[in-house]
């Protein structure tokens, strides 16, 4: 309701200012300068030249220019795997977190208000645990002695924490740890989303003799769709990103996980440990090149974002 | 039929039960967890209560821990999240209103440069932002953490969608005719209409850079670790996953103290995310489609 009105008046809003040339009268063309430039130099500084520089280094040889680093990493025996992990990660994270944050908005959804509100705070509160207190707050989940959880762990003949967390079970591991703390974000987001469908569609549906599942899937899913797919963007850059978790089991587990499990731990370890600054930063461009064609996917293709 | 829509219902609300568990139990462990010895943690029912006195000692040794290095890294934290937040306010909220109302070369391409770094994956910028750093004798001190932390064009982003849907043009053009200049509309007429996007910029700053782990971790001295890194410390620190860490009697960090740092640490947080719901709504719901 709010949003289609907005979107109307946004329209004859721009189609006004079309009118008189898109100005509003008495607007200079170089106050706008002004206004964007800090954030301009902050861009420049810390968004396009660090961007830029990783891929000139990256790019950067003995011999002057190629992609002998982009090689090297390439046949470096840890570099497949940790793609391979992050990827496997990110299938099991982003079709769990969209089937069940998708499913929990529209449940909770039609509860009562007062009921839903103690619903949404207890899936949503996690969220403030992000990064290395969930790692913290996980260690123990997954130690058989002591978790609440140990039902499970010992169902599947896990004693000990290496039980646990054995190589196998990483990407299972660490979706658990990125659900916990980002899908209570998102249903109160999805929840919000369906909030502004308008009452009348879903009473005309019902009157219609529409069932409350089919009410759900025909009519709220669609309608909530584009948040679906924003969900999915940024969580995907998100998850490629991985790092504390892996970062505190391989502490936690004495080197079990490995310190270069994901790409980003990878290109840490280059960089730091080994001191090859061109082999971490094509593993940094290699991740910042898939990033930045699911971004440009999503600006120009997903349609989005409206650029107006 | 009816049966069969009972059933449904009952379906239903198990699954919720479930899954109220799963989000709940983790954090209703994490307030009994302190309250026990780190034998009773580890052998009593993982809700039993140990007592009140335990978690009062627990805080106290956490505190106190090495020298408090716990208030430390807290004090950190506040000052990277705090000036983090300030800057991005500084450049993200102007640059937000400029973009939305008011017109200049290039304006079309700082939106689009803003939606995709806004979506690139930030950390993969880490390695090359310390080099950067290390360039210009940064390394080591607050500014090679807060910069990049001022730097959030999800903030522009949010400033823009703002500016453009909720301020009339007609306010800004009646005040330019009774003769102000462009910085004294920006100032006196949008800002402080703006407070809701102020709000709302300063909410997702400060979480983002509160539980940034990564960068401080690359840029930050050992003095200026932050609380998600003091964490790891600690992690190390206890014989419970290192067992290389056994230290001197009354030294060590065991399960309860590791469950009290990690509830300190993310205090700040919980408190924030108490009062802020509807403004996660609202951004996010604002930052996926512009009216």
């Amino acid at each position: 309701m709010v949003v289609s009105d907005e979107r109307v008046s946004a329209r004859r809003r721009r189609r006004a200012g079309g009118q008189r040339g898109g100005l509003p009268a008495g607007t200079s063309r170089t106050a706008g300068y002004g206004f964007v430039a800090i954030y301009v130099v902050l861009l420049l500084a810390l968004g396009v030249a660090p961007a830029v520089y990783a891929i000139a280094l990256a790019l950067s040889t003995s011999g002057g220019v190629g992609f002998s680093h982009f090689v090297n990493t390439f046949n470096f025996f840890e570099f497949a795997p940790a793609f391979e992990h992050v990827a496997e990660f990110e299938g099991i994270w982003l079709v769990s977190q969209t089937v069940f944050v998708v499913l929990l908005a529209l449940m909770v959804h039609t509860l009562k208000r007062r009921v839903s509100v103690a619903f949404r705070l207890i899936f949503y509160l996690p969220g403030a645990m992000a990064g290395s207190a969930s790692a913290v707050i996980w260690l123990f989940m997954y130690t058989p002695s002591g978790s609440p959880w140990a039902f499970i762990l010992h169902g599947l003949h896990y004693q000990v924490l290496s039980n646990t967390v054995q190589p196998s079970n990483l990407p299972i591991i660490f979706a658990i740890m990125a659900f916990f703390t980002g899908a209570g974000g998102w249903i109160v987001i999805m929840y919000g989303a369906l909030n502004n469908i308008p009452d009348e569609l879903i009473e005309a549906a019902q009157i219609d003799g529409s069932s409350a599942l089919q009410t759900a899937l025909r009519i709220k899913l669609p309608l909530i769709r584009k948040w679906i797919v924003y969900m999915l963007v940024l969580s995907f850059a998100a998850g490629s990103q991985l790092f504390v978790e892996p970062q505190i089991l391989a502490v936690a587990t004495n080197g079990q996980v490995p310190a270069q499990w994901s790409p980003n731990q990878l290109a840490y370890y280059l960089a730091f440990q080994q001191d090859s600054f061109n082999n971490a930063a094509a593993v940094s461009v290699d991740l910042l090149v898939i990033g930045l064609l699911v971004a440009v996917l999503l600006v120009w293709r997903g349609r989005l974002f409206e650029v107006e | 039929m009816l049966a069969r829509r009972y059933a449904y219902r009952v379906i239903g609300l198990l699954v919720l039960l479930a899954f109220v568990a799963f989000f709940g139990v983790p954090m209703l462990w994490l307030l009994l967890a302190p309250t026990k010895t780190d034998f009773q943690l580890a052998n009593q029912s993982p809700f039993a209560f140990g007592s009140l006195g335990r978690w009062v000692g627990t805080f106290n040794h956490v505190i106190n821990y090495q020298g408090q290095l716990m208030l430390g890294w807290l004090k950190n934290s506040a000052i990277y999240s705090g000036g983090g937040t300030a800057l991005a306010l500084l450049a993200a909220i102007p640059a937000g209103y400029g973009l939305a109302l008011t017109q200049f070369i290039g304006r079309r391409a700082l939106l689009g440069i803003t939606l995709v770094v806004m979506i690139m994956p930030a950390t993969a910028l880490v390695m090359p932002l310390f080099l950067e750093a290390a360039a210009v004798h940064l390394v080591g001190t607050v500014w090679a953490v807060i910069l990049p932390f001022a730097f959030f064009p999800f903030g522009t982003y949010l400033a823009y969608i703002y500016f453009s849907s909720s301020i009339p043009k007609d306010l800004l053009a009646a005040a330019r005719i009774d003769g102000a200049g462009e910085w004294g509309v920006f100032r006196h007429v949008a800002l402080p209409l703006a407070r809701p996007i102020v709000a709302l910029v300063a909410f997702f700053a400060f979480v983002a850079d509160w539980t940034n782990y990564y960068l401080p971790f690359v840029m930050a001295s050992q003095s200026g670790t932050p609380v998600t890194v003091g964490l790891q410390i600690l992690v190390s620190a206890s014989p419970r996953f290192t067992p290389t860490a056994a230290g001197y009697a009354g030294s060590e960090i065991f399960g309860p103290d590791l469950a009290m740092a990690t509830l300190i640490a993310a205090l700040p947080i919980l408190i924030i995310f108490l009062f802020a719901q509807r403004m996660l709504v609202k951004g996010m719901l604002a930052g996926a489609t512009k009216g």
